[in-house]
C-alpha cells in the first residue's frame, strides 16, 4: 500500500540528482508572441513585394521615396542603449538603467517623428495616400503597422521608464526588462526588413 | 473498474477545504483558474454548437427536397456563411482550447497556465467575437435597420468582400469577429507553449509527456504562424473597406487571388489545428481503453512535428482551379501526398496500441474507434483531391463537402465526443450515463453515414456546393434527402448528448479520482480537482506515472 506522499516523492532517481530547471516564462511568451507577430509582418511584407510596380497610376515609390538614414540610425541605436539598460540593470546599475531607458524613449520618439515628417510631406507635397494607388496601399499599411509597434514598444519602456524614477525597479526585475528589450530588438529587427524591401528593394 | 488503494492515499492529503460561500456569477465571470476557464471555453463552444448545428438543419431542410424554397436565397446564403464561421472558430478551436486549457496544466503536474490573466482575457475576447458575428443579425446593416447576416461564404472570397458588392455592416461584423478570435487564439497559444515549456513538474522531461501535451504543443506553435496570416489579411480587409485601400480591390490593380492565397495560408493549417488535439484524445483514450501503453511513442511525436511543418506547405490545393501553372500544381500535389506519411503512421500506431489489447468498449472507446474508421476515409478522400485533376472535376462540388466533413465531424467530433466520456468524470465528479452515451454513439454514426457517405455521390453526379436549390430531372433528389435525413438523426443524437451532459451532472454515478484506472497525472487528484491541482507537487519517473504508482514492482521506468 503506499502512503498518501508517494506520488510526490515517486520522483528524484537515487542516482543522478540533476538540478530540474526550465527556461523563463517570460522569455517564452514573448518568444511566442514575436512568432506570432513576425507571421503579421511576413504577410504584410509579401503583399508590398507582390504590388511592386503594380499601381495603375503615380506616384511611383522612385519619384517620391526618400531614405530615412537619420531615423534608422536613431531606432537601430536603440537597441543599443536598451541593451545596455537590460545589462545595467542585472548588475543593479540602476541610474544607468534610467539613463539608457530615457535614451531609447528619445530615440524612439525622434525614429516616430521622422516617419511623422516623412509622412506629411509624402500625403501634403506628393499627394500620395493610402487611396492613392497599390504603392499607398501597400506603404502605409506596412509602415503604419511597423509605427504601431513602436507606439506600443515606446508606451511599455516609457511605463518602465517612470517606474525606474519613481524608485520601483530593482535589480529582481531584469528578467523583465529583458523580455520587454526582446519586443524592442523585435521592432528594430522588422524595421530593417522594412527598409531593405520599401526603400531598397521596392524604389 | 473502481478506484485503486494507492491513490485513496493521496485523497486525504488534498480533503476539500470547508469552502467559502461566494458570488457564483462573480466567481465564474472573474475567474483566472484554468479548470474554470476551460470549462467556459467548452460551455460556450457547445452553445454555438447547437447555433451552427441548428443552422445546419435548416440547409439540408432547404436542400432535402428539388426546387424547395423553404428559405429565400439570401438566407441560404447567409446560413451557410454562418454555419462554416461559427463551426470553426467558434466551436472548433474554442472547444480544443477549452480542453487544452483544463487538461494540459494537469498533465504536466502545474497548478495552472504560465499566464492565468491572458488566459482569461483570451477566453472573453474570444467569447465577445462570437458575440459581435451574431449581433450581424441584428445590426448587419446599420443599427437603425432590420439587420442581416454575413453572406460571403466561410472564405470570404474577394472581391465578393468589397463594400460595392457586400454594402452594409454585415461582412465588417465577420472580419472583426474573426480578427477578435484570431487574437484570443494567438494568447491562447502563446499560453500554451509556454506552459508546457516552463512548468512541467520535477522529472517531466519533453520525452515524458503525455502525447495529448505534444499535440497541443505544435497545435499551439502553428496557430502563431497559421492564424496570424489571417488576422493580417482582416486588418487589409478593413483597410480596403473602410479606408478605401486596394489590397483585395481588383479595379486599381490589386489580387482576388491574394485574399485565397492568404486565407488558405491560414485555412489549410487551421484543419490541423482542430485535428492535431482530436489526435492527442485519441493517444491518450486508445491506449487506457486497450489497458496497453501506447505503440510508438517517439514515433507519434516525430509524426505530430512532421505534420505542422508539412502542413504549412499545402495550402494551394484549395486552388487548384484556379489556375497556378503545372509547376505550382505539382508542388502542392506531392505536398498534399506527402502529409499522409505522418498521418499514417499515427494510425498504424493507434491500431499497434489496440492490436493484442484487453479492449474495453466503453462509450469513450467506441467514439475513438469510429474515429480511427472515419478519419481513415476522410484522409482518402483527401488523396483523391490532392490530385489536381481529379480536383479540377470535382472541386467546389459536394464531393469536397463530404470529404472536410468526414475530418470534422467523422473525425474531430467523434474525438471531442470520446473527450467528453472520458474527462467528463475529472471535470464534475460524475459519470456520463453509459446507457445514454450507446444511444449517442450509435444514433450519430448512423446519421454520420447516411449524411456523409451519400454525400460524396451528388458531388460525383456534379451538384456543386453553395447551391440553393436544384431542379427535380437532375437526379439528385433521393440522394439529398438521405443525407437530410442522416443529419436529423445526428441532430437527434446531440441533443441526447446534450441530455445526457445536464441529467449526470445531477444524476450521474460519482467518479471518484480515477474512473478509468488511467496513467497520467491528472487521474491523481480528486474529481474535480482543487484549485490548486495537486497540494505537493508531483514528480514523475516515466510517461506513465500513475502506472508507476499502481505497480511499484514493475514501474515502466525501467523500460524507457
Amino acid at each position: 500500500m503506499m502512503s498518501a506522499a508517494a506520488i510526490h516523492t515517486a520522483g528524484a532517481p537515487g542516482g543522478r540528482e540533476t538540478p530540474w530547471r526550465q527556461p523563463y516564462r517570460g522569455t517564452v511568451g514573448m518568444a511566442c508572441l514575436i512568432a506570432a507577430e513576425a507571421s503579421i509582418f511576413i504577410i504584410f511584407v509579401v503583399a508590398y513585394i507582390f504590388y511592386i510596380g503594380k499601381s495603375l497610376s503615380g506616384p511611383t515609390p522612385a519619384e517620391v521615396l526618400e531614405l530615412p538614414i537619420f531615423g534608422t540610425i536613431c531606432l537601430l541605436s536603440s537597441s543599443i542603449t536598451v541593451h545596455f539598460a537590460v545589462s545595467a540593470l542585472r548588475k543593479g546599475n540602476l541610474r544607468g538603467c534610467t539613463l539608457n531607458l530615457a535614451g531609447t524613449v528619445l530615440l524612439g520618439l525622434i525614429f516616430l517623428g521622422s516617419t511623422a515628417q516623412e509622412w506629411y510631406h509624402l500625403i501634403h507635397d506628393d499627394g500620395l495616400t493610402i487611396q492613392t494607388n497599390l504603392f499607398g496601399t501597400t506603404y502605409y499599411s506596412l509602415v503604419g503597422l511597423h509605427a504601431s509597434h513602436v507606439v506600443v514598444g515606446l508606451i511599455l519602456l516609457s511605463l518602465t521608464l517612470a517606474f525606474c524614477l519613481m524608485g520601483r525597479v530593482k535589480q529582481e526585475h531584469a528578467e523583465k526588462l529583458e523580455t520587454l528589450s526582446l519586443y524592442w530588438h523585435f521592432v528594430d529587427g522588422v524595421w530593417v526588413v522594412v527598409f531593405l524591401v520599401v526603400y531598397v528593394l521596392g524604389r | 473498474m473502481s478506484t485503486t488503494r494507492a491513490l485513496d492515499g493521496i485523497d486525504e492529503t488534498l480533503a476539500p477545504q470547508g469552502r467559502r460561500e461566494r458570488n457564483l456569477i462573480y466567481e465564474w465571470l472573474s475567474t483566472v483558474d484554468h479548470k474554470k476557464i476551460g470549462i467556459l471555453y467548452i460551455v460556450y463552444s457547445l452553445i454555438f454548437l447547437l447555433i451552427a448545428g441548428f443552422e445546419a438543419m435548416l440547409m439540408r431542410i432547404q436542400l432535402a427536397v428539388p426546387d424547395n424554397h423553404f428559405v429565400s436565397p439570401q438566407t441560404f446564403n447567409e446560413l451557410f456563411t454562418m454555419h462554416g464561421t461559427t463551426m470553426v472558430f467558434f466551436v472548433g478551436m474554442p472547444i480544443l482550447f477549452g480542453f487544452g486549457n483544463y487538461l494540459v496544466p494537469l498533465m504536466i503536474g502545474a497548478r495552472d497556465m504560465a499566464f492565468p490573466r491572458l488566459n482569461a482575457f483570451s477566453f472573453w475576447i474570444s467569447a465577445f467575437a462570437g458575440l459581435l458575428l451574431y449581433f450581424s443579425y441584428f445590426g448587419g446593416s446599420g443599427l437603425y435597420a432590420a439587420g442581416s447576416a454575413p453572406s460571403v461564404g466561410w472564405f470570404a472570397y474577394a472581391p465578393l468582400t468589397a463594400k460595392v458588392f457586400s454594402p452594409g455592416h454585415s461582412t465588417d461584423y465577420w472580419t472583426l469577429a474573426i480578427f477578435l478570435s484570431g487574437i484570443g487564439s494567438i494568447g491562447a497559444a502563446v499560453n500554451f507553449v509556454t506552459t508546457i515549456v516552463c512548468m512541467r513538474c520535477k522529472g517531466m522531461r519533453f520525452g515524458r509527456m503525455p502525447l495529448l501535451v505534444w499535440l497541443y504543443l505544435v497545435t499551439a506553435c502553428l496557430v502563431f504562424v497559421a492564424v496570424s496570416p489571417l488576422t493580417a489579411a482582416q486588418i487589409m480587409l478593413t483597410l480596403d473597406r473602410y479606408l478605401g485601400a486596394h489590397f483585395f480591390d481588383t479595379q486599381a490593380g490589386g489580387s482576388a487571388v491574394l485574399w485565397m492565397h492568404f486565407f488558405w495560408i491560414f485555412g489549410h493549417p487551421e484543419v490541423y489545428i482542430l485535428v492535431l488535439p482530436a489526435f492527442g484524445f485519441a493517444s491518450e483514450i486508445i491506449p487506457v481503453f486497450s489497458r496497453k501503453a501506447i505503440f510508438g511513442y517517439p514515433a507519434m511525436v516525430g509524426a505530430t512535428v512532421a505534420i505542422g511543418f508539412i502542413s504549412l506547405g499545402v495550402w494551394a490545393h484549395h486552388m487548384f482551379t484556379v489556375g497556378l501553372g503545372p509547376s505550382a500544381n505539382t508542388f502542392f500535389v506531392f505536398a498534399t501526398m506527402v502529409i499522409s506519411v505522418p498521418t499514417g503512421i499515427k494510425i498504424f500506431n493507434w491500431l499497434a496500441t489496440i492490436w493484442g489489447g484487453k479492449l474495453i468498449f466503453k462509450t469513450p472507446m467506441l467514439f475513438s474507434i469510429a474515429f480511427l474508421f472515419q478519419f481513415l476515409i476522410g484522409g482518402l478522400t483527401g488523396i483523391m483531391l490532392s490530385v489536381a485533376p481529379f480536383d479540377w472535376q470535382l472541386g467546389n462540388s459536394y464531393f469536397v463537402v463530404a470529404h472536410f466533413h468526414y475530418i470534422l465531424v467523422g473525425a474531430i467530433l467523434s474525438m471531442i465526443f470520446a473527450a467528453f466520456y472520458y474527462w467528463y468524470p475529472k471535470m464534475t465528479g460524475r459519470m456520463l450515463s453509459e446507457t445514454i452515451g450507446k444511444w449517442h454513439f450509435w444514433l450519430f454514426i448512423i446519421g454520420f453515414h447516411l449524411t456523409f457517405d451519400f454525400m460524396h455521390i451528388p458531388g460525383l453526379l456534379g451538384m456543386p456546393r453553395r447551391i440553393y436549390t436544384y431542379e427535380a430531372n437532375r437526379g439528385w433528389g433521393t440522394l439529398n434527402m438521405i443525407v437530410s435525413i442522416g443529419a436529423a438523426i445526428q441532430a437527434i443524437s446531440i441533443l441526447i448528448f446534450a441530455y445526457n451532459l445536464v441529467h449526470s451532472y445531477f444524476k450521474g454515478k460519482a467518479a471518484g479520482h480515477d474512473p478509468w484506472d488511467a496513467w497520467t497525472l491528472e487521474w491523481s487528484t480528486p474529481s474535480p480537482p482543487p484549485d490548486y491541482n495537486f497540494a505537493v507537487e508531483p514528480a514523475v519517473n516515466s510517461r506513465r506515472p500513475l502506472w508507476d504508482l499502481k505497480h511499484p514492482d514493475d514501474p515502466d521506468s525501467d523500460y524507457e
